[in-house]
């Protein structure tokens, strides 16, 4: 199975444009529906947004330097951190770990390719215009400057375009993950090779589903959002307008319905990764694979039925109130779970402390703390006095930055040589680790003593006599240091790309099914799709157990299984690429100037036109030439 | 199909649903469709009744009018299932005529949502009169939406029959548009009952 070539069908017409052939150059690229390119396009994508993100972070920690500081005016320091935290979440974590899944879930079930290649590369390239369409606000009169969260009616009344450009721009990148999001699901359950039922799947596998289905079911909750304040603003409907009997309350339900299982979609992927580079680098099986699987799978769940801690100061009463902090206790066992399933992996293992492991150590060790903090905003009177204080910053960001980025640096530097063929330096990376640990911590620790000491959020400024100018200062210090980090990142990227290739398949003495193929993996991924005989397969192809336990290594067979480009994939069915995603997608940004600014009211149907050539063009699109 | 991980070893258990990829990714599709009319409906709830000034939903309803183009949403439904059908028994001319007869009553229904809409406006309640009349308008307008989507993919695939270009062995695709199709039916019976057949609460 899990060929997705799709049938020949050699006498069929053409469609509207000849398809493309081209396999290097720039065209390739646009073109390309192959899932490891794409993957690689969301990645290089992201770490660009993570500069872009990471600058206006500088800028927002130079202000708060020190009292009253005069970096960055009022309006532009809204603006700042509102498109930092827009940046951060939509542009940089979501479509990192769309980086890993898109690359990784067709090598790591076996299969060839996802289940919709073409739907593949309309996912990123709406992405990338959603991205483009929201900063090129700064450009056109001023980027949204009401929070990530965009609390009503505060956004929908304030002046200028931003709330019109954060209100499109998510619905457009929205629909980009929504599609990206069916997509993935149906690869995994679907195009697995055979043997690999759903418990033989890597961890790292069972969170990308888990994540897929919380995108396909929360997405849809803020887009009705997004379209009900884009409606009072454009057409003068009143769904968030108390004047007139609007609820600004039902905007903070719908968003963050949607608000938390997105705190999962960031996090679980980390997770996933974590679940991966641990065993490997302990040389032990996951400890409790189930538990770790089924955890997962609840946070999920429960995910869903948590939002209200968000609005605990909200007044929804004690009742709501309190259900919702049982919800968000409950919330932090199966969390707890996995981090005990983790020290057990750790527990005795033949540790090798590679910057991959070091990253994956680190997120475990920083993301408790963030979770800890988590479990105090669960407390209601608890939660009253950190409400919208600096408290709360320090939490997100130790789950977050500390979390998820971490979790994702231990993916880059863990599949950075499957995918380029050479290993990213240890010395340089380990100096990245210690800088962006440290960094980490200096920036995000003292948030908590300036959070308690009732400094509030979203302030561009604060007078001396209040005493927080040390603990700013702290955290401006901490904030260089990860940008000094995110330098040696850059540097180290740069070095290594300049060293001959390597092309290991199997540098880590890794356990899953990716490492079975070559570094880089041809486009075919594998030449013969390999049968699964039990979880950690490719593990159990290089080891057995002698006695006592110890590993035997299998001696035929085994870590060089990947010689498989003898026959060059012929025979192979790949799809073929394809100009109409990028078209389809271009539609996308056009009909959003056209709904932002009602002078231009035709670009909307200019767009649609684009969108629909783009689609008929694409249902019209002859398999090959 | 989730067996045991300790289960024998042996490559031969099932990795797949048997379903066609495209099915599977439209019943998701749908799923997460459900939640965008759940969060649809939800706010009309919330709105429903007469909230603000002026003309209210309640003041201008015509129920029977609604009822009758109601019946012809879900008549089209009926005939989508025959146009599948047909396509299956690789019959092209029942295929059009049926994929047609759906386009039309799902024609019929929006044209009959227009002049809802406009017969509204002259009673004096448009989408900015109150709270209410804008729930009402984005909560049915979105549907509307979503049948004229529908409708474009029929008569494309009238089109496409038409050509030569949908034979039996495609029949895979009059299904997956049947599937949004009934979708859009059943979300209606919904809408129609929540918006239009439940008496709306006093004002608040």
């Amino acid at each position: 199975m899990a060929s997705v070539s799709v049938p020949a069908e050699g006498a069929r017409p053409r469609g509207l444009l000849r398809r493309p052939t081209a396999t290097t150059g720039v065209w390739s690229w646009i073109t390309t529906v192959d899932h490891k390119r794409i993957g690689l396009l969301y990645g290089a994508t992201a770490l660009l947004f993570f500069l872009i993100g990471g600058t206006e972070a500088l800028f927002i920690r130079l202000q708060l330097a020190e009292p009253n500081g005069q970096v960055l005016s009022a309006d532009t320091y809204n603006q700042f951190f509102t498109m930092h935290g827009l940046t951060m979440i939509f542009f940089v974590v979501m479509p990192l770990s769309a980086a890993f899944f898109n690359y990784l879930i067709p090598l790591m079930i076996g299969a060839r390719d996802v289940a919709f290649p073409r739907l593949n590369a309309f996912s990123y390239w709406a992405f990338l215009a959603g991205g483009l369409f929201l900063y090129s606000s700064f450009f056109l009169g001023g980027a949204p400057n009401n929070g990530w969260f965009s609390y009503q009616p505060l956004a929908e009344t304030s002046a200028g375009n931003g709330a019109n450009f954060y209100a499109a721009g998510l619905i457009i990148t929205g629909l980009a993950s929504t599609v990206s999001a069916v997509n993935l699901a149906v690869t995994i359950i679907n195009m697995r090779a055979p043997g690999m039922t759903l418990f033989r799947m890597p961890v790292f596998i069972w969170m990308g589903l888990t994540v897929q289905l919380l995108l396909a079911f929360s997405l849809p909750i803020i887009t009705v959002a997004l379209f009900e304040m884009l409606f009072d603003k454009r057409f003068g409907t009143h769904f968030f307008d108390p004047k007139t009997g609007g609820d600004p309350v039902l905007w903070q339900h719908l968003f963050w319905l949607f608000g938390h299982p997105e705190v999962y979609v960031l996090i679980l992927p980390a997770m996933g990764i974590v679940s991966e580079v641990l065993p490997v680098f302990a040389r032990k099986p996951l400890f409790g694979y189930q538990f770790v699987v089924f955890a997962g799978i609840a946070i999920g769940f429960i995910g869903f039925g948590v939002w209200v801690h968000h609005m605990f100061a909200v007044g929804l009463g004690p009742v709501a109130n309190t259900a919702f902090a049982v919800s968000t206790m409950i919330i932090a066992v199966p969390t707890g779970i996995k981090i005990f399933n983790w020290m057990g992996t750790l527990w005795r293992g033949d540790l090798r402390f590679t910057t991959a492991m070091m990253f994956a150590i680190g997120f475990v060790g920083l993301f408790v703390i963030g979770g800890l903090s988590g479990v105090t905003h669960a407390v209601v009177p608890s939660d009253f006095q950190q409400t919208d204080t600096y408290y709360i910053v320090a939490h997100f960001h130790y789950v977050l930055f500390a979390g998820a980025i971490f979790g994702l640096f231990a993916g880059l530097y863990y599949w950075w040589p499957k995918a380029f063929g050479r290993r990213l330096s240890e010395g340089w990376g380990k100096a990245h680790f210690w800088l962006m640990f440290v960094g980490a911590n200096l920036t995000f620790g003292p948030m908590h003593m300036l959070g308690l000491q009732g400094m509030p959020r979203r302030i561009y400024t604060y007078p001396a006599r209040l005493g927080l100018g040390f603990w700013n200062l702290v955290a401006t210090i901490g904030a260089f240091t990860i940008a000094l980090s995110v330098l040696v990142f850059l540097a180290n990227v740069i070095v290594t790309s300049r060293k001959a290739a390597q092309h290991e398949a199997d540098p880590w003495d890794g356990r899953t099914l990716e490492w079975t193929t070559s570094s880089p993996p041809p486009p075919y991924n594998f030449e013969e799709i390999p049968a699964v005989h039990s979880l950690d397969d490719h593990w159990h192809r290089k080891y057995a157990e002698g006695k006592g336990g110890t590993l035997v290594p299998v001696p035929a067979g085994g870590a060089d299984h990947h010689a498989e480009a003898q026959s060059g994939g012929h025979g192979i069915h790949l799809p073929g690429p394809s100009y109409y995603p990028i078209v389809a997608s271009i539609g996308l940004p056009i009909i959003g100037y056209g709904v932002v600014y009602p002078k231009l009211w035709w670009l909307a149907i200019a767009g649609a036109v684009v969108l629909l050539v783009g689609l008929y063009g694409w249902a019209l699109e002859p398999s090959a030439e | 199909m989730a067996q045991a991980v300790h289960e024998a070893h042996g490559a031969d258990h099932e990795t797949s649903t048997g379903l066609p990829n495209v099915k599977l990714g439209m019943w998701l599709f749908l799923a997460s469709e459900c939640l965008l009319f759940g969060a649809l409906i939800s706010t009309y709830v919330l709105y429903r009744g007469s909230i603000g000034e002026g003309v209210h939903p309640i003041d201008v309803f015509d129920i029977a009018y609604t009822s009758i183009s109601s019946f012809v949403l879900l008549a089209s439904s009926l005939t989508m299932v025959l146009a599948l059908s047909a396509i299956q028994r690789g019959d092209q001319v029942r295929l059009r005529l049926w994929l047609m007869t759906t386009a039309m009553l799902g024609m019929v229904f929006v044209g009959g949502q227009v002049y809802e809409f406009t017969s509204f406006i002259r009673e004096g309640m448009t989408i900015k009169t109150n709270v209410t009349s804008g729930a009402f308008y984005t909560l049915t307008g979105f549907h509307g939406a979503h049948v004229t989507v529908g409708i474009l993919m029929l008569l494309s695939l009238v089109v496409l029959s038409g050509l030569g270009r949908l034979g039996q062995e495609r029949s895979q695709v009059v299904e997956l548009v049947g599937l949004y199709w009934h979708f859009v039916d059943i979300v209606w019976i919904v809408i129609f009952t929540v918006v239009y057949l439940i008496p709306a609460g006093t004002a608040r």
